[in-house]
């Protein structure tokens, strides 16, 4: 299966000033549909307002305890966002209509989740090149080739990386602590699991170029040979 | 008459990153394959910083261009500009003065299809970047040439292009696979021996693509660049031209085995009296 040029479709929060007032209108919301966020992908859209990156970390932790996990952040700087928020996403489209659609075939590098029913988890047989982004809520992804340096991986469960992983690889991405990640040859930029994460300096020197798994325990980002 | 399927082939040689080598291969892959008896265009796409034409050594005779053909001010005829050392050889040069937003898709197609029409080879150019003039170049390609320095910035942009050139191209949306080719330029084996540089298995191993060619660094380059002819015509048997005749001759689907050919072998050879193959 070959997966480049797919999209998923995604709810698009957009807060408005003031923050709380937005809150309140929210939880109005969810109190009607209370499962109405949970295990969809989520995009928050900060044009609207003006947040710094530490208000932008407590926008999301409150909208977590509402049970809102946000896959990505549109309409701010990704150069003001540091690597423990999500990521900014560019170029997203507008979906017509408000409900939520089957996923559409146009767009790139994103990957399509599959119907509920079926097992979720996500093969790329192709090498990840540099500036894609596969991005799977749904579940496990395996990459059977080398994931590239500027390219990121970003699952709700575990990611396994047969090639070399080069750029990022950040599982548990919907909040599963328990996800991991494994590759043949580390050579990762960050890696990451439910929001912690580690960048290449922070790793020990005699965890490169060699099969790795990076896993949660208390915490703390653990990463560990895997030869 | 029927419309029969041309057979012409559509390369695009790209890089993302600029200054690695993509005009000279360019100039020097087409004269290798016009040397070869083939028919080529070289095309310009690299609209506002045109280079491919003081390459080529026709800057003095240019009058129409791409965009002109484009916007149909021009017949592609009048634009094509015959090469004077061989006669199979053409240039379709950029415009200097306008921008790439002057490319149209449906433009380029048109072009790009009446060039195929009329040639064996049609090499594009492509200007440095992701953006509009690079994801043109390659759009309408069959085949890409991904010119690469042995150095980890130019590897990284070659990825980046390598994902494109599998999901923005034509034959891409339509499920096909584009030919991908890394043609490393400037390369120096002393200085890779010593770590300098990336060696040749390094950038294989993380482009995970097929190689065309090992260009050796050489001034001989840049003096024919200067000179305005390719190196394959300026000085056919310098270590640069012989590498760059080799990968036309992969290009054509010979199998001619990989080596990194070199200036000081080939003085060498002269002394002893012997010819190099």
């Amino acid at each position: 299966m070959r997966l480049h040029g797919r999209s998923l479709m995604a709810f698009v929060l957009s807060p408005t000033a003031p923050i709380t007032d937005w809150l309140a209108a929210l939880d109005k919301r969810s109190r009607t549909s209370p499962a109405f966020f949970v295990g969809r992908p989520i995009i928050l859209d900060l044009a609207a307002v003006a947040l710094n990156e530490s208000q932008i970390g407590e926008l999301i932790t409150q909208l977590t305890e509402r049970g809102v996990r946000v896959m990505a952040l549109e309409g701010t700087e990704a150069d003001q966002i540091g690597p423990s928020l999500p990521p900014v996403l560019k170029r997203g489209r507008q979906a017509n209509g408000e409900t939520v659609l089957p996923p559409s075939d146009k767009g790139v590098a994103t990957a399509r989740p599959r119907q509920r029913q079926e097992p979720s988890s996500l093969l790329i047989e192709s090498p990840v090149r540099s500036g894609q982004s596969i991005i799977f809520p749904n579940g496990d992804v395996t990459v059977l080739g080398s994931v590239a340096s500027g390219a990121e991986v970003v699952a709700g469960g575990s990611i396994h990386i047969y090639g070399a992983l080069r750029g990022r690889a950040m599982g548990g991405s919907m909040g599963n602590a328990r996800a991991r990640i494994f590759c043949s040859k580390n050579e990762a930029e960050l890696v990451s699991i439910d929001g912690y994460y580690r960048t290449a300096e922070e790793m020990d020197a005699s965890l490169r170029s060699r099969p790795a798994q990076c896993w949660l325990e208390n915490r703390v980002l653990a990463i560990a040979a895997l030869d | 008459m029927g419309e029969m399927e041309s057979m012409a082939k559509v390369l695009v040689v790209t890089s993302g990153k600029g200054g690695v080598g993509k005009t000279t291969s360019t100039a020097a892959l087409g004269a290798a394959l016009a040397q070869a008896g083939q028919k080529v265009a070289v095309v310009d796409f690299d609209v506002g910083l045109r280079n491919l034409d003081l390459v080529m050594g026709a800057e003095r005779r240019v009058v129409f261009d791409l965009i002109n053909v484009v916007q149909g001010v021009a017949k592609l005829s009048q634009a094509l500009i015959r090469d004077k050392r061989l006669e199979t050889l053409w240039l379709l040069p950029a415009s200097q003065t306008r921008d790439k937003d002057a490319l149209t898709e449906e433009g380029v197609a048109g072009v790009i299809k009446d060039l195929r029409d009329k040639f064996d080879w049609v090499i594009c150019d492509s200007p440095a970047g992701i953006e509009r003039g690079a994801t043109l170049a390659m759009r309408f390609a069959d085949a890409a040439v991904i010119v690469t320095n042995p150095e980890v910035s130019s590897v990284r942009d070659s990825d980046r292009i390598i994902g494109l050139l599998d999901s923005k191209t034509e034959k891409a949306e339509k499920g096909q696979r584009i030919d991908k080719h890394v043609l490393i330029t400037r390369y120096d084996a002393q200085r890779a021996a010593r770590g300098e540089m990336l060696n040749i298995e390094d950038v294989l191993d993380i482009l995970s693509t097929p190689l065309l060619g090992i260009i050796p660094e050489s001034e001989e380059v840049l003096r024919a660049s200067n000179l305005g002819s390719p190196i394959t015509l300026n000085n056919a048997t310098s270590a640069p031209a012989r590498a760059y005749l080799d990968a036309a001759r992969r290009l054509k689907g010979d199998d001619v085995p990989m080596s990194i050919p070199s200036d000081r072998k080939g003085l060498l050879d002269k002394l002893f009296g012997r010819r190099a193959a």
